[in-house]
């Protein structure tokens, strides 16, 4: 089996496969939000940045080679890792204290796990549209942080009832129907693509705060451990 | 009928001429406030207010969202009594989900989770904020006046680390119910998201001996000081007013949820039975361009004879009977003070906030050993509708959370009236008592301006609570020369148009 160094650390490899792929494969974690192992990458979080023979380079989209030396844990690439996810809080309107995924967010989680302490850059405030018109689905525009994860899961499920609309700062969640709104969308709750947001933009209504405190997904482990643990066996499902 | 024998103190004539005094910030009580005295040549005080300097906007900023959020976002209004803000709101919730009754595991867990923090609440109002004052007195040095004092001195530190110790347990039983002990989430709508664990009771039942004796000490503590003293503290702060608190079917003292109801300060009911989602029918807010914090009164009787006063020391004055049998006994006692009739000297509100601990203590020696924690439904659901009424008893008094939703599920209009506000009209009433009894004409020292903390820590004020409204104050604004003669005046009224007055 050909093989790459992954922080020093003998990594094999299939190939075809991402780096990031092959490092969750061999148990390691790579920082990411976009992507998703059951989803082609999107490369645009930027979280998975790593070093690879020394250019920066998004884990998710660049493929593995024979004998890369690729750098992921390092002081470095975890202060940049902690700038990007502070960006995208002040991007959004994240309020945790009152967030029904608070617990369960990888957003946040990702926080915790590379030592975010305050936002560092000032707050946008956007003024977004929240679209309460599903009966079992809620849309939070301001919590989206524009990974397109319900974009391509729709995609794949056949129904496209999300786009992204609007390019750079006015960059913006639409959902297609007659109207715009998500009640008049194809959308069911049994959707992946109602399930999978990785933060609290699309949530299932009747769900917010039933997990009590201390059996939330991120209270006992960390985003890593729930990623090797739940990401790593859907490896090769999907078209990654 | 009421009395407002100081209200001229309200308002001066000639402010223009007086000596202006602030007290800034008011020091050991939750949230900002300042006191503003005016006072004449001789030393006569003329005008005394409390004003609120906060100013927060959670009516405004909650429209939009989807109710189901907002018990959980409304619970940051405070820090020391977030669960009170917590459950008001999930009662309302409750009611725009169509629930009335909710199964007994919920209700239990929520009652269990009020309890705990009462106890907690009324253990740092008086041992940590208010306790200073009463127990080294009103005139020791500024620098003694505070909780690490008492913990330093050989004659208090044994009772003072007691009350730290009734609210650490406080706070461990919100833990248990909802997770953290400030900030956390356990009502969902129409419900509770989990019963008690056994290993939670496991950990508090074994420690309810030594609450239960703490809260007898801090209780007798308080008690004997009232007592040794007791001509000054029925003089010290003292006005007469109405009492409003919710009490049970049967006219017991009650925190969670029962009918308002209102006794006069010449001990007769005024009113009874009043349901909660009917309150804009019988309280109505007054506001007042010098203060963020309006003043309820009771529709009925008008804002000058309609003002009322809620907390501990109203529960204890309204109720018949309290159902724990040693708070009972204590509020027997405490009500011989004045042979039956409500007890008016502001200072008795720590008399009455220490039985009120004891209740507590009982209430969850006795629900920990209910099996109902344990199992059972959690929720129950009915028919969502429009608008929900939520009311509970905080520590502080009667609070009063009110949403209307739209079809969606969204909110439209939220209304607070927190327990603080009842109070409002009955704490500027106290400091003018004090102002006009213990300060007027005499040299003002430090000593003497703390007479007015002490009135209004009495009423253990949650100011941050207190001023939540956005929009909704008459301000007025006026450009004076330096001698004191108004050039101009433009006025915001309550509707938001500005004009010059």
């Amino acid at each position: 089996m050909t093989r790459f160094t992954l922080d020093g650390r003998e990594i094999p490899f299939r190939p075809g496969q991402t780096i990031i792929e092959a490092a969750l494969a061999a148990g390691i974690y790579i920082p990411h939000l976009c992507w998703h192992p059951r989803f082609p990458p999107h490369g645009s979080c930027k979280l998975c940045t790593v070093k690879v023979n020394g250019r920066l380079c998004s884990a998710c989209t660049f493929p593995t080679a024979e004998g890369q030396e690729v750098v992921s844990d390092s002081d470095e690439l975890r202060r940049l890792r902690r700038r990007l996810t502070q960006m995208l809080f002040v991007e959004g309107n994240h309020f945790c204290p009152s967030c029904e995924k608070s617990g369960q967010c990888e957003l946040q989680a990702l926080g915790y796990y590379l030592g975010m302490t305050d936002s560092h850059y000032p707050h946008f405030y956007p003024r977004r549209d929240i679209d309460a018109s599903h009966p079992e689905v809620l849309l939070d525009r301001d919590r989206c942080i524009f990974c397109e994860l319900c974009v391509r899961a729709s995609r794949a499920e056949g129904k496209n009832v999300f786009e992204l609309a609007g390019r750079g700062i006015h960059t913006r969640l639409v959902v297609d129907s007659p109207t715009g709104r998500l009640g008049d969308s194809a959308l069911e709750a049994g959707d992946l693509a109602a399930r999978i947001c990785p933060v609290g933009a699309i949530v299932l209504r009747d769900t917010a705060f039933r997990v009590p405190i201390g059996r939330r997904k991120y209270d006992r482990r960390t985003i890593a451990e729930v990623s090797i643990e739940e990401e790593r066996p859907l490896l090769g499902e999907g078209n990654g | 009928m009421t009395e407002r024998r100081y209200r001229h103190l309200e308002t001066a004539e000639n402010p223009g001429n007086l000596r202006r005094v602030a007290i800034d910030p008011v020091t050991r009580v939750e949230g900002h406030g300042k006191v503003t005295l005016l006072l004449d040549e001789a030393g006569h005080v003329r005008q005394a207010r409390l004003h609120i300097v906060e100013f927060r906007g959670f009516e405004k900023f909650i429209q939009g969202r989807p109710y189901w959020e907002v018990p959980v976002l409304v619970q940051r209004l405070c820090g020391i009594c977030p669960v009170s803000h917590l459950l008001a709101g999930a009662k309302a919730v409750d009611r725009l989900v169509g629930v009335e009754t909710l199964p007994p595991a919920a209700e239990k867990l929520r009652r269990l989770l009020h309890y705990g923090q009462v106890l907690q609440s009324h253990a740092l109002h008086f041992f940590h904020l208010a306790s200073p004052d009463l127990l080294f007195g009103f005139d020791s040095t500024p620098e003694k006046r505070n909780v690490l004092a008492l913990l330093c001195s050989d004659r208090f530190r044994d009772i003072v680390l007691e009350g730290i110790q009734l609210r650490k347990f406080g706070q461990e039983v919100i833990r248990a119910v909802i997770g953290k002990r400030i900030h956390g989430t356990g009502p969902i709508p129409g419900g509770m998201n989990k019963h008690l664990d056994a290993a939670d009771r496991d950990r508090l039942a074994p420690q309810l001996d030594e609450v239960l004796r703490w809260a007898r000490n801090g209780l007798e503590l308080v008690r004997a000081l009232y007592l040794a003293n007791a001509d000054h503290h029925r003089r010290f702060a003292v006005i007469r007013s109405h009492f409003l608190a919710l009490v049970t079917g049967d006219g017991g003292h009650e925190l969670y949820d029962g009918r308002i109801r209102v006794r006069g300060d010449d001990g007769r009911i005024l009113f009874d039975g009043l349901r909660d989602r009917d309150y804009t029918g019988y309280i109505h807010e007054q506001v007042k361009a010098w203060s963020y914090m309006k003043f309820p009164y009771l529709a009925a009787l008008g804002p000058e004879e309609g003002w009322y006063r809620v907390g501990p020391l109203a529960r204890i004055n309204t109720c018949n009977f309290i159902d724990t049998p040693e708070a009972e006994a204590a509020r027997r006692e405490f009500l011989r003070l004045d042979g039956g009739l409500p007890v008016q000297a502001s200072l008795a509100y720590h008399w009455a906030r220490m039985i009120e601990i004891l209740h507590c203590a009982e209430k969850i020696r006795d629900l920990l050993a209910d099996p109902d924690l344990y199992a059972g439904d959690l929720e129950t659901r009915g028919s969502r509708c429009h608008e929900g009424v939520g009311v509970i008893e905080a520590p502080r008094g009667v609070l009063i959370h009110h949403y209307r939703i739209d079809d969606d599920g969204l909110v439209t209009k939220a209304n607070l009236i927190v327990s603080t506000t009842h109070n409002n009209t009955a704490m500027n009433e106290a400091i003018r008592q004090v102002a006009a009894e213990y300060l007027d004409g005499r040299r003002l020292t430090e000593a003497l301006l703390n007479r007015i903390e002490i009135a209004i820590r009495a009423y253990d004020p949650c100011l941050s609570c207190a001023t939540h409204a956005i929009g909704k104050m008459p301000l007025v604004v006026d450009l004076a020369t330096a001698a004191g003669e108004t050039l101009q005046r433009l006025v915001r009224h309550g509707d938001g148009t500005v004009a010059a007055a």
